[in-house]
């Protein structure tokens, strides 16, 4: 154990994770508590399956967040929206009789596009200027892109082909249904992928540079700016996958699809630290099987509070351990 | 500075001179908008506080109208209160309750004190939901009595006016100042003897209770119900964006942010080929990006930027 968080911590990367002795106990033993729970209850073992699928979602999402946080320390109050944006422009593809899992690809290309516009648009305008005018900003594109998805395919509900199908996998008479386990395992690969990319390509490590040493960067010659925009693409796709995994959980398709989502990922982001990927990642799938659980076994706790429960995990981690589960202690030069 | 002390209570003068002329020369309809106008302008000005004086970001002061609306529409649907008495009830317990934000919050900043703020704005909405027995769930509740267009411009004008005195007040002496330090920096502030929680969680407590005030007078607005749906996120981000094109730290530009949300959905409806429908947030969040990609500081910015221009041009110093 103490040999795997050295090499854990040795490895400062950045995807290195300030990952401490306590909370490696802590995520084990929550791991030890799931396996128990899920061995002797079915319907536990159920809902934490279901609990992974929904957490993989705020995991993807979160990413997202990170990873714009991590190169601009800026939070995009928009992702859930573009994420949004983009399922619609998927529907369109498979209202044009596309298959879903070529309509999933062109819609991907689309949100990286999509994602660089926008932050060459709006975003690089702004980004020197202060907090608060990029916050404001991103906001107005909350509301811009809302009203543009409105205006294009109105805000009835719409329905798209499931792409999982409805099957029901049954084992040792724990229901698994097909839908929990392909989104998670569309989740978890897109998160795999992203870790290749940043770890073995030479973009990668461009982009890891431009955001830890943006001017050292500069000076070896990597194009910090047009690194920022692949950074907004590249979350843009991840929302977009969030968004199509997300419509089929909801087996619907509105303009508020990602609002819940969006806070969610808030609370996975700062459950991490914020600018962990990692932490993004487990704390997306802790909150999924929490809200799960918590909604499975305590009585009180019904679906009206799952919003404010995750507000409380949101809060809770921000005032009592701010840099969250994998996050690094700033220090501030005065 | 000179010509702008002289200036300011003449420009209050005019203004209020208007105000009192405005609600005669308007019809029913009209009068309800400039009325929305008065109430964005006490929100507004309250997330100015917040904001602009002490620094705290807020993506959560629709949560606090949520709380002032409600406390009228109970007060007035179980108690029978006067709907005037509910207001400072309203603003009493939001102050207790942007105080009892405000404590968490110190320990937050920046983009942190953002996303608590966002998770608030979209949380509290769901309490009417879960509580539906004692807050009427989606259906809402309802005042025990409407009030009449002109009832609701003079009432909500009045606020914004006692508000905004109230404010100028609070700014101009030692609390001012002490906000001030407080945003400028926490470190210096805190070493010249500012008491960094104390004021913190007070521009917390009095910002909120400005906020109660206009959600207050928001739900008398909408024939005197209080409904989650009205309170959803979209209204913190509008009182935020207001805030944001007024100008951060400014009084004055208030009123033009007020009318800028209060007038955008009017004029955004005649807006040619996206119709009167959808218009609204496709024109709002666009002109919102313009405006900070053209003027970072909003309106106010406008405003010392032109002012130091006459002051620096040569022949007239």
């Amino acid at each position: 154990m103490a040999t795997f968080v050295a090499t854990l911590t040795k490895r400062k990367t950045a995807v290195s994770t300030g990952v401490s002795i306590p909370v490696v106990a802590l995520l084990v033993a929550g791991a030890v508590f799931l396996l128990i729970g899920c061995l002797s209850s079915e319907i536990f073992a159920q809902q934490t399956v279901s609990g992974l699928a929904d957490g993989a979602i705020f995991g993807l999402l979160a990413l997202a967040l990170v990873l714009i946080y991590r190169a601009t320390e800026v939070v995009n109050f928009a992702q859930g929206e573009m994420a949004m944006a983009t399922t619609y422009f998927a529907y369109q593809l498979t209202q044009w009789h596309l298959t879903y899992w070529l309509a999933f690809v062109l819609t991907l290309a689309f949100a990286f596009v999509f994602g660089v516009l926008v932050q060459v648009a709006f975003i690089r305008p702004v980004q020197h200027k202060s907090v608060i005018a990029v916050v404001i900003v991103t906001v107005g594109l909350f509301i811009l892109i809302d009203g543009v998805v409105t205006w294009i395919w109105g805000a009835d509900l719409k329905f798209m082909a499931a792409p999982f199908g409805n099957n029901v996998y049954t084992l040792s008479g724990v229901a698994f249904s097909r839908l929990d386990i392909g989104v998670f395992l569309v989740c978890i690969a897109s998160m795999v992928l992203l870790w290749l990319l940043f770890q073995y390509t030479k973009l990668g490590l461009a982009m890891r540079a431009s955001a830890l040493r943006p001017s050292s960067a500069a000076l070896v010659g990597v194009r910090v700016d047009r690194m920022l925009a692949v950074g907004w693409g590249l979350a843009a796709v991840l929302g977009a996958v969030a968004g199509m995994m997300t419509e089929p959980k909801q087996f619907v398709l509105q303009p508020p699809l990602m609002q819940p989502i969006l806070l969610y990922a808030f609370a996975a982001a700062v459950l991490g630290g914020l600018e962990s990927p990692f932490g993004a990642v487990v704390g997306g799938l802790t909150l999924g099987v929490f809200l799960n659980l918590i909604g499975q076994y305590v009585g009180f706790a019904t679906s009206e509070l799952r919003l404010p429960i995750a507000f409380a995990v949101l809060l809770f981690v921000l005032v009592l351990k701010p840099t969250g589960l994998f996050g690094r202690r700033q220090v501030r030069r005065v | 500075m000179s010509m702008r002390r002289a200036g300011a209570p003449a420009v209050a003068a005019a203004v209020a001179a208007l105000l009192c002329v405005l609600p005669f020369l308007l019809d029913g309809y009209h009068q309800g908008i400039a009325s929305a106008v008065g109430i964005y302008f006490v929100a507004i000005l309250g997330l100015n506080i917040l904001t602009g004086y002490t620094g705290q970001i807020s993506i959560g002061h629709g949560a606090f109208m949520a709380i002032g609306g409600y406390t009228t529409v109970i007060l007035s649907h179980d108690h029978h209160t006067n709907l005037i008495a509910t207001l400072p009830a309203a603003a009493a317990l939001t102050f207790v309750c942007g105080v009892a934000v405000g404590i968490p919050a110190l320990r937050l900043s920046g983009v942190y004190l953002a996303l608590a703020t966002f998770a608030l704005a979209v949380s509290v909405p769901q309490l009417p939901l879960k509580f539906s027995k004692f807050l009427g769930g989606s259906n809402g509740l309802q005042t025990d009595h409407t009030v009449s267009h002109l009832w609701l411009y003079a009432v909500s004008w009045a606020c914004a006016a006692l508000g905004f005195v109230l404010g100028w007040l609070l700014l101009r002496g030692r609390i001012g100042r002490a906000f001030r330090a407080v945003r400028d920096s926490e470190l210096a502030a805190a070493s010249s003897g500012v008491s960094l929680p104390i004021y913190k969680t007070l521009a917390f407590g009095v910002s909120a209770a400005y906020a109660g005030v206009a959600g207050s007078l928001f739900v008398l607005w909408t024939n005197g119900f209080a409904q989650p749906n009205e309170f959803e996120i979209l209204l913190s981000l509008k009182i935020l964006i207001g805030a944001a094109v007024a100008g951060l730290g400014s009084l004055w530009g208030v009123a033009v942010g007020a009318i800028f949300i209060g007038l955008l959905p009017q004029l955004s409806a005649s807006v040619p080929l996206i119709g009167p429908a959808h218009g609204q947030d496709v024109v709002f969040g666009f002109v919102v990006i313009l405006i900070m990609l053209v003027l970072p500081n909003g309106f106010a910015g406008l405003l010392w930027r032109v002012r130091a221009a006459i002051k620096t041009r040569p022949g007239t110093s």
